[in-house]
């Protein structure tokens, strides 16, 4: 068993676990807590796969800045734990676990049974090149020129919009 | 990354995906069911780089890129949305939140 191998089982395992542990917990700042957990594991994940540009990224953008402001609305808002996920209204959880399963169980049979390993060679070196700033930055400003200025007007259309939806009065 | 095999991780990303569309079904938290989207998403950004690192091809990569940014884009927008509820009904359960509701 390789170090690779044995630092692959640990964050799949801390990311399987806290994903579990975030959609139970009653009061909405621990799941926000162990939901940025899940997302650094994911971080030590893309690392693994030579990902280095993606891996700070994800760090950054999404447990910095989007989870401080998901925890920001939380504490403003000051929402109440919920006592009954567990209990009560069993009709709903069993039907949404039934629901999940079976998306899970549909993914899981596609990808055993069409077994993409054997059509992939991994290659090392490419892959490495490949996660690469250098590289990124290259496709980034010469074949998704036009996607990359599309996704800066979006932010800051998103910029504008949550301006205006949280003034007081539209006038 | 020749020994893990590529359906690990992408076993490891369906399982995501099922735990964040069980919580969307099951939590009635405004924001937590945001937060559970935020998984699904995440779950389908590791797929993505996984098989872009297994091809060796940086394209899935900056498809993530273009998935974090709309996915902050949509935290943003989303998040103003609940506050605006919560000013007008003093809650963000989703069971009280029906005006759409007929």
């Amino acid at each position: 068993m390789s170090f690779e191998f044995i630092l692959f089982i640990f964050f799949s395992l801390i990311a399987a676990v806290s994903a579990v542990i975030m959609i139970t917990r009653p009061n909405p700042v621990m799941s926000a807590i162990f939901l940025i957990i899940n997302f650094f594991s994911i971080a030590g994940l893309y690392l693994i796969l030579h990902a280095q540009f993606i891996s700070i990224v994800q760090i950054i953008v999404y447990a910095g800045a989007i989870m401080v402001l998901f925890l920001f609305v939380l504490m403003l808002l000051n929402a109440k734990s919920e006592k009954d996920i567990l209990s009560g209204k069993n009709k709903i959880k069993i039907f949404a676990v039934v629901i999940a399963g079976l998306v899970f169980a549909q993914i899981a049979y596609l990808i055993f049974f069409s077994s993409p390993g054997k059509a992939l060679s991994p290659d090392v070196a490419a892959s490495i090149k490949a996660g690469t700033v250098e590289q990124i930055g290259k496709e980034l400003y010469t074949n998704y020129l036009l996607p990359f200025e599309a996704a800066g007007f979006l932010l800051l259309a998103s910029t504008i919009g949550a301006l205006v939806l949280a003034k007081k009065h539209f006038d | 990354m020749n020994i893990i095999p590529i359906e690990y991780y992408l076993v490891l990303s369906a399982f995501m995906f099922a735990v964040g569309i069980t919580g969307v079904l099951i939590r009635k938290n405004a924001i937590v069911v945001f937060m559970c989207i935020e998984l699904m998403l995440n779950s389908a950004n590791l797929a993505l780089v996984t098989f872009s690192s297994y091809l060796g091809n940086a394209a899935g990569q900056v498809f993530v890129f273009f998935v974090m940014t709309v996915a902050a884009a949509e935290s943003a927008v989303g998040l103003a949305i609940i506050i605006a509820i919560f000013r007008n009904k003093l809650t963000v359960n989703i069971d009280e939140i029906n005006i759409f509701k007929w």
